[in-house]
C-alpha cells in the first residue's frame, strides 16, 4: 500500500497535525514575545541610569548619587552562603534516599514531604527563618540568617533535582561496579555522582537563581535596604546587609518617579547576573556530558 | 539501589537424593577435575515467583561450562546467583547450598564485595563506564585499594593483552571507552573484569549483541581464558555452546534437564526435552 493510501484513509491527518504545530509555535512565540517585551520594557526605563557610578555606589535618597553596589556585593555573598549550605545538604539528602534508604514507609512519608516542601511559598520559610534564625540563634538580619533561610527555600528543589538526576544514571553502570567488587559508598563517588553531576549543577543553579531573585522571604526577616557597607567575611553573621531583590523593592515604593528608573536599571544589573549565573551552568554541562553519554 | 539480604536457609544435614540428572555412566576427563563451584539444590524466588527449581550443578575448575535452554528458563538467574548480583533485586531470595571452593558463599559471614572479586561477571550488553578505557581497566584493582600508579599500568597493560585489545587501542588509552566499537566494548568489559584477578568468570550472554567477526573474536578468547580461569556462560546460541564448552547444562522451565560433557550432550542426549531443544524443536 503507497503512502498516498494510507493518509487518503484520514484526509484531516495532515491537515491536524500541521495546526497542531502551528498551535504549539505559537505558544513559544508568546512566551518568548513576552519576554522580549518585559526586557525592552525594563531597558529602556533603566538604561539611561546605568552607569560605572550606578555600579559602584551605595543607596542614597538623592536619586543621583544613589547605586546599588552594597545590595549587589550582598546578594553575592548571599547566594554564595546559600550555596554552601543548601548543595551538601541536598546532595546528600539526594544519594541517601536514592542509593541508600531501604523502601520503607518512612521512605515514602519523607520523598512525598520533600515534594511538597518544594510547593510552599517562600514567605512562609521567611518566617521561619525569623523566628528560628534571626532570634532563636540570634543571628539577627545578617548574611549568615539570610542565606540559611533561602537554603530552606531551595533545599527541597536541590534534593528532587539531584534525585532526578542520580535516577536517571543506567542500572547498567551500578551494575558493572558492584560486579567488580566495589561497595556501596564507592559505587556512588566515583560513578554515579561524576555521572549525575550535570544533572546535580543544573538544578542547583536553577535553584540559586531562584534565591537570587527571591524577595519575601527576606521581607520577612526584614532585611535592610539603605546600607552603607558591604559584608565583611569576620562579621558575616552579625552585620546587616541588603539584597538586589530588596533593594529594587524599596526604590519601586519610592513616590518620587526618578526612583523608578533606577529600579529598572537594578532590574537589568539582577537579570545580568542571573544569566551570567546560566551561562556557567550550561558551561558546566557541557563540559560534563562531552564525556558522558551512552 | 540498596543491597538487600536474602534470607539464608541453611541446607539439611542429611543431604537429599540428588534429581535425576544423568552424567552419562562414563567419569570424563573434563568432570573428574576439581570442582571450583558446587551449587546444591538451589531453589529461587523473586517474589513469590519462584524461578528455579531444585538446581544442582557443578562446574569444574578451568572449564567452560556453558548454560543453555530458552528465554526465561532460569539460567541467567542461576548464573546471578553465583556472585550474588540477585541480592541487589528487592524481594528475591536464594534457598539451596552454593559453595566457591567448598566455602558457602551464601553464610552470614560471606564478604559480598570480596566474593565479587573471585567471581567477575561480564554482561549481556557491554557497558563500560563513561571513563577513559585507562580508567575502566584500572577500576576494579582501585576500589580493591591499589594506589600506585606502576602497578596499575602494569594490570592495565596486562588485562587489554589477555582481552586481545591491546594492539587496538595501546595508543589512545586516555579516550572516552564509549568510542570503542561494541565488539572492543565487550572485550573491554572482559580486561576489566579480569583486573580484579578473579578465579571465576561469569558471562551472560556476552556476544548476543555482536557481529559473527566479533563474536568469533570473544569465542577465541573465551577457549583461551579457561587455562586460567572458571568460566561459567549462558549463552542462546548452540553452536556456540558446542564450541567453546566443555560442559553444558540444559535449563527448561526453571529446572536443569540435563547436564553432561559437551561433545557427548549435543550428540547423544539422554532426556527426549534436551534433544527437541537441541535439534530446534522449540525454543
Amino acid at each position: 500500500m503507497s503512502l498516498a493510501e494510507h493518509t487518503n484513509g484520514r484526509p484531516y491527518a495532515k491537515a491536524a497535525s500541521k495546526l497542531f504545530a502551528a498551535a504549539c509555535g505559537g505558544c513559544t512565540l508568546l512566551c518568548v514575545l513576552t519576554l522580549l517585551f518585559l526586557l525592552w520594557n525594563i531597558l529602556a526605563y533603566g538604561w539611561g541610569l546605568l552607569s560605572w557610578d550606578f555600579l559602584t555606589s551605595f543607596p542614597s535618597r538623592f536619586p543621583e548619587k544613589s547605586g546599588i553596589y552594597g545590595s549587589l556585593i550582598g546578594s553575592l555573598y548571599l547566594i554564595g552562603l546559600t550555596a554552601l549550605f543548601a548543595v551538601p545538604v541536598g546532595v546528600g539528602a539526594a544519594i541517601y534516599l536514592e542509593e541508600f534508604a531501604p523502601p520503607s514507609r518512612w521512605r515514602s512519608f519523607v520523598q512525598t514531604n520533600i515534594a511538597n516542601l518544594a510547593g510552599v511559598p517562600s514567605i512562609v520559610y521567611g518566617i521561619l527563618g525569623l523566628g528560628l534564625f534571626v532570634r532563636s540563634l540570634g543571628l539577627g538580619r545578617s548574611v549568615v540568617a539570610g542565606a540559611l533561610t533561602l537554603s530552606l527555600v531551595v533545599l527541597p528543589i536541590v534534593i528532587l533535582a539531584s534525585q532526578e538526576a542520580l535516577r536517571a544514571v543506567p542500572r547498567s553502570i551500578r551494575q558493572a561496579s558492584f560486579a567488580l567488587g566495589a561497595t556501596q559508598w564507592q559505587t556512588v563517588w566515583h560513578q554515579l555522582l561524576p555521572a549525575a553531576t550535570p544533572g546535580i549543577m543544573t538544578g542547583v543553579i536553577l535553584a540559586l537563581s531562584r534565591a537570587l531573585g527571591e524577595a519575601a522571604p527576606l521581607v520577612a526577616l526584614g532585611t535592610a535596604t539603605y546600607v552603607g557597607f558591604v559584608p565583611t567575611l569576620s562579621t558575616l553573621w552579625q552585620d546587616d546587609f541588603s539584597a538586589m531583590p530588596m533593594q529594587i523593592f524599596t526604590w519601586t515604593e519610592e513616590p518620587k518617579k526618578v526612583f523608578h528608573e533606577i529600579a529598572a536599571a537594578g532590574i537589568v544589573v539582577l537579570l545580568t547576573v542571573l544569566i551570567a549565573m546560566n551561562a556557567v551552568a550550561v558551561l558546566i554541562r557541557h563540559r560534563f556530558s562531552k564525556r558522558l553519554s551512552w | 539501589m540498596p543491597l538487600i539480604e536474602s534470607k539464608q536457609i541453611v541446607p539439611p544435614p542429611t543431604p537429599r537424593q540428588r534429581p535425576q540428572i544423568l552424567h552419562h555412566g562414563v567419569e570424563t576427563a573434563v568432570l573428574s577435575r576439581s570442582t571450583k563451584i558446587s551449587a546444591q539444590h538451589v531453589d529461587f524466588y523473586y517474589g513469590d515467583h519462584q524461578a528455579l527449581y531444585d538446581i544442582s550443578l557443578d562446574s569444574p575448575e578451568k572449564c567452560v561450562t556453558a548454560l543453555i535452554g530458552p528465554s526465561g528458563c532460569g539460567k541467567s538467574t542461576f548464573l546471578r546467583c553465583l556472585n550474588r548480583m540477585n541480592d541487589m533485586i528487592e524481594g528475591a531470595r536464594v534457598e539451596g547450598d552454593i559453595r566457591l571452593d567448598g566455602e558457602d558463599i551464601y553464610s552470614r559471614g560471606t564478604d559480598v564485595v570480596e566474593l565479587r572479586k573471585r567471581v567477575g561477571m561480564v554482561f549481556q550488553k557491554s557497558n563500560p563506564f563513561p571513563k577513559s578505557i585507562w580508567e575502566n581497566v584500572a577500576y576494579g584493582p582501585k576500589v580493591a585499594g591499589v594506589r600506585d600508579r606502576s602497578v596499575l599500568e602494569e594490570i592495565v597493560e596486562r588485562c587489554l593483552r589477555h582481552a586481545a585489545l591491546w594492539d587496538e587501542v595501546s595508543g589512545r588509552l586516555r579516550d572516552s571507552a564509549l568510542q570503542l566499537s561494541g565488539g572492543q566494548q565487550q572485550r573491554l568489559c572482559i580486561a576489566r573484569a579480569l583486573a580484579t584477578d578473579p578465579e571465576v568468570l561469569l558471562m551472560d550472554e556476552p556476544a548476543s549483541a555482536l557481529d559473527p567477526a566479533s563474536t568469533s573474536r570473544i569465542e577465541d578468547l573465551i577457549v583461551e581464558l579457561k587455562a586460567q580461569y572458571t568460566i561459567v556462560i549462558v549463552t542462546h546460541n548452540m553452536q556456540q555452546a558446542a564450541r567453546v564448552s566443555d560442559q553444558t547444562a540444559f535449563f527448561y522451565e526453571g529446572k536443569l534437564i540435563e547436564v553432561g560433557p559437551t561433545n557427548e550432550l549435543f550428540t547423544n542426549p539422554n532426556e527426549k526435552q534436551t534433544e527437541d531443544y537441541i535439534t530446534g524443536r522449540f525454543g
